[in-house]
């Protein structure tokens, strides 16, 4: 790779071993991707919660910090494993806990924002078009290549926190336009009225697809999508398929015409996906006799208009006797929605909102599904509904009112 | 026995390793197929579910599963319990990131199907360098009347 007078410095130690060591880290996978150069990055957002980090990662960042380390450009973390506010009621692990508080601390100290919260495309930094930064969890990278136009890899933790230190990233992969142009079309002649269902699509495009880069190209939308929606489409997408980019014809920005979005190039499938389609994903989950008493809004975090139309659904409801309702945002959009009434109308039915936190990565989960007697999961998000899959619960996924129908009823109304 | 010619890579990255190869016909992903206090892959009808990761080259068509990974490469090198190599058909950045970041040896890209040559409990070496993957020896009860 072709490196600048600065990167040099750097990968001698002239601004410290941390330094040196992410730039070093970004070399290699640099040179593993054929990349030429790097390219600066004006936005990081990182992963870094103690469930996914364990004691190694953190005695890692804790040196980091100590050398005196700084991000070099605003660096924000993805959700994480406790909301401080609700360790007592769901069990979780004091010292665990105690760990993440340190974790946090440590940070804070290396400058980075403690966020928290996986929908920082809709609340904190939106990029413009052509704009490089280094994100992660997926969902972001997703929106932020196919929305914004923005460019992003998949940035694992400690790739985002050394993005953040040396302030670049080696070119490759979507940071290269080669790669952003479509490979495939979907043809979308399904309704399509509710989150749940662009998730499903999500789920049948990125399940039959997975490739990094395979970039589908939708066609045939019957209105212009939401941004909550373009968002249960892009985590589903990236959950299913291991996919960083799509492109929509006339609504995202890289694709003003179906011959834009695939670059001059033939799309190598056409496919379909119809209100049958959908269908079949909705049928293909069952109880397995077992009782459905959990119902859960997470993966990514509730919007503030996601909050309101949750307030509106659960309003003088009241959640089933013995069955629980979990819903995750941020500290952000609680606060607005807390201001709005929202939260009193979510909290009066007995739902429990969790702030800066994933149901899916909460710390204690294995063993709050055993005490809790919880087997089925039920949710409007098709990723939640993939990748909780590994706590060995059995999800279902449901639209939205449906959820809420279910979460003050126990029964599927199907 | 006579090696059989080694099998290409296509990318690499990371020192030359030897060990007992475990070959999946599924894809992998750290956080959602593997008890990462074990090293056993654990989630219910994986391909290689029962079978434990550690010191194994873990040779597997593609990367599943999202962003954490990075930080569970680190995690299970740190537990002792890591494969030496990671030999993928297909990869995505994490799988990458995280593999450099925790001194893993891994590749991406074969010039022939592994899966004619190598089976699990063979001996295979990876070298990232040559960017190649070769039969050393077969595993012995099956290599038996062969």
């Amino acid at each position: 790779m072709r490196l600048s007078a600065e990167e040099k410095a750097m990968l001698r130690g002239d601004r410290g071993r941390a330094v040196q060591e992410a730039l070093q880290l970004q070399l290699e996978v640099g040179k593993f991707f054929g990349a030429k150069r790097f390219v600066q990055v004006s936005n990081v957002h990182m992963m870094g919660d103690i469930e996914v980090m364990g004691d190694a990662g953190k005695s890692f960042l804790e040196r980091a910090a100590q050398s005196g380390a700084k991000c070099a450009k605003p660096t924000t973390t993805n959700a994480r494993c406790v909301d401080f506010a609700h360790v007592e009621r769901l069990k979780q692990d004091k010292n665990e806990v105690r760990k993440e508080q340190e974790l946090i601390a440590c940070l804070r100290r290396m400058d980075v924002i403690t966020a928290d919260t996986c929908i920082n495309y809709q609340t904190i930094y939106q990029p413009h078009l052509g704009e490089h930064v280094a994100w992660g969890d997926t969902g972001t990278v997703i929106y932020a290549n196919s929305v914004y136009g923005a460019r992003s890899n998949f940035e694992a933790g400690p790739a985002a926190l050394a993005a953040g230190l040396t302030g670049r990233v080696a070119e490759y992969g979507f940071h290269l336009d080669e790669h952003r142009r479509g490979t495939f079309q979907v043809n979308l002649k399904a309704d399509l009225d509710d989150l749940a269902d662009w998730g499903a699509v999500g789920r049948i495009v990125g399940a039959s697809h997975q490739d990094y880069f395979a970039v589908p190209v939708f066609t045939g939308m019957k209105r212009s999508p939401t941004a909550d929606e373009l968002k249960q489409l892009g985590a589903a997408l990236a959950s299913y398929g291991s996919m960083g980019m799509f492109h929509m014809v006339g609504v995202t920005p890289e694709a003003p015409t179906l011959k834009a979005a695939f670059g001059g190039r033939k799309p190598k499938e056409v496919m379909t996906v119809s209100n049958r389609d959908l269908e079949k994903v909705y049928a293909s989950y069952d109880t397995q006799g077992n009782p459905l008493n959990l119902v859960v809004f997470s993966g990514p975090q509730q919007s503030l208009l996601e909050m309101k139309q949750l307030a509106a659904l659960l309003n003088g409801r009241k959640v089933a006797k013995g069955s629980q309702l979990f819903i995750t945002t941020s500290n952000g959009v609680k606060s607005a929605a807390k201001e709005l009434g929202y939260l009193k109308a979510i909290e009066d039915s007995g739902a429990v909102v969790l702030e800066g936190v994933c149901f899916y990565i909460l710390q204690n989960l294995p063993q709050m599904r055993v005490r809790e007697g919880w087997s089925n999961l039920v949710t409007n998000s098709a990723k939640l509904a993939n990748i909780i899959g590994a706590h060995k619960f059995n999800t279902i996924l449901r639209r939205t009112a449906e959820c809420v129908d279910i979460a003050c009823s126990g029964r599927d109304v199907r | 026995m006579k090696t059989a010619k080694p099998i290409r890579l296509k990318r690499a990255f990371g020192p030359v390793v030897e060990g007992e190869a475990l070959v999946s016909t599924e894809g992998f992903s750290p956080r959602y197929d593997l008890d990462r206090w074990s090293g056993l892959i654990s989630r219910p009808g994986h391909a290689l579910e029962g079978h434990n990761i550690k010191d194994k080259i873990l040779i597997t068509p593609s990367a599943k599963g999202g962003i954490a990974a990075g930080w569970a490469f680190y995690d299970i090198r740190a537990k002792g319990i890591a494969p030496r190599a990671f030999v993928f058909g297909v990869t995505n950045p994490v799988m990458v990131q995280g593999a450099v970041f925790a001194g893993i040896t891994i590749t991406e890209g074969w010039s022939a199907s592994p899966y004619d040559m190598i089976r699990t409990g063979d001996m295979v070496r990876v070298d990232p360098a040559k960017k190649t993957l070769t039969l050393i020896s077969r595993h012995k009860a099956r290599g038996k009347g062969k």
